[in-house]
């Protein structure tokens, strides 16, 4: 009887000086892993200008119907992308997303990525509804953001020169 | 009788009419034969080599003039060295045709292959991208990889806009020849065409200004690519997100079938608005072609200075106020009113709404008018053309006489499908004042002054002919004589300088002359009537009548007046005078737009438009036809139909409000020559030729285009009245006065109010204009396209000027709808305005 007691007290204490398995949420955040499919984020070129072209390819893959695009025509005045198209809306219910990362797979220009954002939460349905502005990254170093006055005939293809994959 | 011929396409028996091309042939059983340049609305040219098949032909013993047998007693097949492109080549008897082996598979690979080292593969972006034939081919026939490289890739423009409606993309072109060729062969506007040779070839427009064509937006449901695309769909939506309901086009009497292509919008806070308007295949009216007017003039509907709420007369204030309040002033003041009621519809109403507006009306012994300037409805209900009629069927044998018509302007189809009969062989007789654009296409042109039409009519009928034209040896003797021999005689009467009571004798002539040389209670055998609006024609079957040509004591003598989707105030101020004189009278006013009309009502209802409810159309062939609710409607708002009956129910009479269907039932219980129709009945569909396919991946649109396949009904052609013709009395009318006289003719595009809120359109509508001949201009001191002020009934205009040759001398071309008042020929005086050349 007192053995058994006396093991137990010892786990009891040994696992006081163990390194915790848990952390100390939210002050402190796990990474995630490489792979991991977060929060999305439409993404920009290094000047700025936004990957997104309002292809609506994404909506399409979607198995869940959570994207909603809607395009527009860019002008050497109001430039969003390279080329003629931008999104003028660019919609993701993150109530229905189920983050299986179709878009991803289906983006022509890589402008949506399965980031690293897991903190998903709101008091509203309408909340959940994550606009253009919520998911486009800041814009990074030189660049400038949209919509930007550019040089006529700078950006007039539609979609960055086609290249295999790098990586 | 063509002959048959049999012949075995990859395995399969085909006997199809000697002449026919293989990729027709195939098609009719369905085999798909891939093409880009071939259409089978157009001659073929062989360009694009993407329809290479294998063809053996049996081996024929020169000596015996037999066919060589095989050991087994079949044929022996020869086949070809190289492969036959299947869109030129005719069938003929015994032939093998394969379409599946290697060879050809490999060949079909090479040209896709080809076809696409300069393709920019900018589908993401690309408007057609999802409903666009070289993707789909691609993806069947294509080999998956190219060999050639991304850099070398030639770089054109990319956004050219050929005019202010399509835009073309360089890049993108095939360089096919349909769009080329659809404007040559079919619509003959040459407007369009090719420059320079090779890699260097591009469209280019050589009209001012560009694209000059009523009919380019079928270029861009034809192009393979998407070379072509729209101003007004540019980047509206992806072709799969589209959801489609079936419509009637509510702008002209042909009634051509087409699909609204709705979307939910952010843009419009999330309402579902139409994106699109493609034509829907009814080869019996529009084959597979929308003018467009069509295409683009739907935007009135969703414009926001729609009417959302009734309003009353409160203090000499129109202030919003409730339906319960509006319906029951109006109920409680029609009641009062009884015989003193007038109600005036349009032609712009479905069906429904005319019956139920002539059920209220009559209920109180009122009197139901139709607002139109043209007569003659309750003619082509008794001389009409009879079921059956196609004027795709057309040609020899068969005599079409356009009277009084400019069909380019006021009905584009009908042109299309009459310049097409001639061109098969129909004789075309083309009547009219001044130069027409059919008239190239005729047999025989009649020239009369502007008041003569009906006698001109008349004069066929006895055959005394005593006009001819400079530069057309043929006379009215030989013109009438073509007619009334040929086996079958087409009349379509218009109303280019005419007003009701010119038209009512043009009319009756038409009639006479039909009912003369017997052609008449036969397809293909009758009177249309060239409307100002989609449903005259069912206006005058529900039993609307138009006001005397006067209209003045009518308006007088009413206690109430009903006017519904009509602007007369609008049209003419000289109305207006007539009628402030009456302050008793109460105005009600219901329609989408708050009008001239409605500004002077006492009580204004909203309606909704055709969009956004159910209805039926009957044509100017008398066709009726259904169309359907494709956007939500506006709030607070009801059909007109719903309106009338609700009114009716306050004035304790029972009408349907509810269900179209229900209303349209009566309708087939009530009036005799729609017994026996029903909604179900105008929703059936047959098989049509050529299959365009359906869903977003139909498998035809290659074949012959994005028009959609008809699964909502092609309509049923009326029976013509069993009631004998009574003899028609032809009222002789002359125009009286001497000096400048104006005349109105239709144009296409206009600033009436479901044309002019469609801002894309602008460019084309342009600047209220009077057309002289040069001759009266420089006796007037005008200069081309320099301002003058006109006086017309009383009242001062603006206009630009335009000289124009074929206008005939002494008179002025006065658009309608668009700015200055014109019912019918009247005395103009033109005064030239400052000189400043525009």
């Amino acid at each position: 009887m007192l053995k058994e007691l006396g093991r137990g007290m010892w786990t009891t204490l040994r696992s006081m000086f163990e390194k915790p398995v848990t952390i100390e949420y939210p002050e402190v955040k796990r990474p995630v892993r490489a792979r991991f499919k977060g929060r999305h984020e439409l993404k920009r070129y290094d000047n700025g200008l936004e990957k997104c072209i309002g292809c609506s390819l994404c909506a399409a893959a979607c198995p869940a119907d959570a994207i909603f695009v809607e395009a527009a025509e860019n002008t050497d005045e109001v430039r969003f992308s390279p080329g003629e198209r931008y999104a003028s809306t660019y919609e993701i219910n993150m109530l229905r997303c189920i983050f299986c990362g179709y878009c991803e797979d289906a983006c022509p220009t890589e402008a949506i990525v399965l980031g690293d954002n897991y903190e998903l939460s709101f008091t509203d349905r309408r909340q959940a509804i994550y606009p253009k502005e919520m998911l486009l990254e800041p814009v990074r170093g030189e660049g400038k953001t949209t919509p930007q006055k550019t040089e006529p005939g700078e950006f007039i293809r539609s979609i960055p020169l086609m290249e295999n994959p790098k990586d | 009788m063509t002959k048959l011929v049999s012949l075995t396409i990859d395995g399969k028996q085909v006997t199809v009419p000697e002449g026919t091309l293989f990729v027709d042939a195939a098609k009719r059983v369905g085999i798909d034969i891939p093409v880009f340049c071939y259409h089978p609305k157009m001659e073929p040219v062989g360009m694009c080599r993407m329809c290479l098949v294998d063809v053996g032909r049996p081996m024929i013993d020169r000596a015996t003039g037999q066919p060589v047998m095989d050991e087994n007693g079949a044929p022996k097949i020869q086949f070809g060295a190289k492969l036959d492109t299947a869109c030129t080549t005719p069938v003929s008897e015994g032939m093998v045709v394969i379409g599946a082996s290697d060879k050809v598979k490999a060949a079909r690979k090479d040209i896709v292959e080809f076809i696409l080292t300069s393709h920019p593969l900018d589908c993401p972006v690309c408007d057609k991208g999802g409903e666009c034939p070289l993707q789909n081919l691609t993806m069947a026939y294509g080999p998956g990889e190219t060999r050639f490289l991304y850099d070398d890739k030639l770089h054109l423009a990319k956004q050219v806009p050929l005019g202010e409606l399509i835009y073309l993309d360089r890049e993108r072109c095939i360089q096919c020849g349909r769009c080329v060729r659809f404007q040559d062969e079919i619509v003959d506007d040459p407007v369009i065409g090719f420059f320079n040779r090779g890699r260097s070839l591009e469209i280019v427009t050589h009209s001012d200004p560009g694209f000059d064509s009523v009919f380019s937006g079928n270029t861009t449901d034809i192009c393979p690519v998407g070379a072509l695309t729209t101003a007004d769909f540019r980047f509206g939506a992806r072709p799969w997100e589209l959801k489609s309901t079936s419509s009637i086009c509510s702008q002209c009497p042909v009634g051509c079938n087409i699909t609204f292509n709705v979307r939910r919008e952010a843009a419009s806070g999330g309402k579902t608005v139409i994106k699109r308007v493609m034509p829907r295949q009814n080869e019996t009216v529009n084959e597979i072609w929308i003018c467009d007017k069509g295409r683009f003039g739907y935007h009135y509907t969703e414009s926001d200075d729609r009417l959302t709420t009734p309003l009353i007369r409160k203090n000499g204030e129109l202030t919003p106020a409730s339906w319960d309040e509006a319906l029951g002033l109006v109920a409680s003041r029609f009641s009062a009113a009884g015989e003193g009621l007038l109600t005036l519809g349009s032609g712009r109403l479905s069906n429904e709404d005319l019956f139920n507006l002539r059920q209220l009306t009559e209920g109180v012994k009122g009197k139901a008018a139709l607002y139109t300037h043209m007569a003659g409805g309750d003619l082509t209900a008794q001389v009409g053309v009879a079921p059956g009629t196609d004027f795709g069927e057309m040609g020899k044998g068969t005599a079409i006489l356009v009277a009084a018509s400019d069909l380019y302007e006021e009905a584009p189809i009908w042109f299309l499908r009459i310049k097409q009969a001639a061109e098969r062989g129909a004789t075309l007789i083309v009547a009219n004042a001044r130069p027409t654009k059919l008239e190239a296409y005729a047999s025989h042109v009649i020239r009369y002054r502007y008041g003569a039409e009906a006698e001109t009519i008349a004069a066929m009928t006895v055959d005394r002919g005593p006009t001819t034209v400079a530069g057309h040896p043929s006379s009215v003797a030989d013109a009438s004589k073509a007619f009334a021999e040929a086996e079958n005689a087409v009349i379509l009467f218009g109303s280019d300088g005419l007003g009701l009571e010119g038209s009512q004798a043009l009319s009756a002539a038409c009639a006479n002359l039909l009912v003369a040389t017997r052609h008449v209670g036969r397809a293909n055998n009758g009177l249309v009537g060239v409307w100002s609006r989609a449903n005259d024609q069912g206006a005058w079957d529900m039993g609307l009548r138009p006001l005397t040509v006067d209209r003045r004591p009518e308006l007088q003598s009413a206690k109430a007046i009903y006017v519904v989707a009509a602007d007369p105030f609008g049209d003419d101020p000289g109305l207006l005078a007539t009628f402030n004189l009456q302050p008793a009278t109460f105005l009600v006013v219901q329609d989408l737009f708050l009008t001239e009309t409605a500004r002077r009502a006492d009580v204004v209802l909203p309606a909704q438009a055709f969009t956004e409810r159910e209805g039926a159309y009957t044509s100017g062939e008398r066709r009726v036809q259904r169309f359907y609710p494709a956007a939500p409607a506006r709030p607070d708002t009801w059909p007109d139909f719903a309106i009338t009956a609700q009114i009716a129910q306050k004035m304790g009479s029972i009408l349907e409000g509810r269900v179209p269907a229900a209303v349209f039932t009566q309708i087939a219980a009530t009036v005799a020559a729609y017994a026996g129709l029903s909604y179900r009945k105008l929703a059936e569909t047959n098989d049509q030729w050529p299959s365009v396919g359906s869903g977003v991946r139909r498998k035809g649109l290659y074949f012959s285009g994005t028009a959609y396949e008809n699964k909502q009904g092609v309509g049923i052609h009326l029976p013509l009245s069993p009631t004998p013709l009574p003899p028609v009395n032809m009222q002789s009318f002359h125009l009286q006065g001497e000096g400048l006289l104006a005349v109105p003719v239709t144009c296409l595009y206009d600033r009436g109010q479901t044309v002019y809120p469609s801002a894309l359109l602008h460019q084309r509508i342009g600047e209220v204009w009077v057309a002289l001949h040069p001759a009266d201009a420089e006796r007037l001191g005008v200069v081309a396209n320099s301002r003058v002020s006109l006086t017309l009934g009383g009242a001062e205009f603006d206009a630009t000027a335009r000289l124009d040759e074929s206008v005939p001398q002494g008179v002025a071309l006065i658009p309608r709808s668009m700015g200055i008042p014109i019912n019918g020929p009247e005395a103009v005086e033109i005064r030239a305005g400052e000189r400043v050349v525009l």
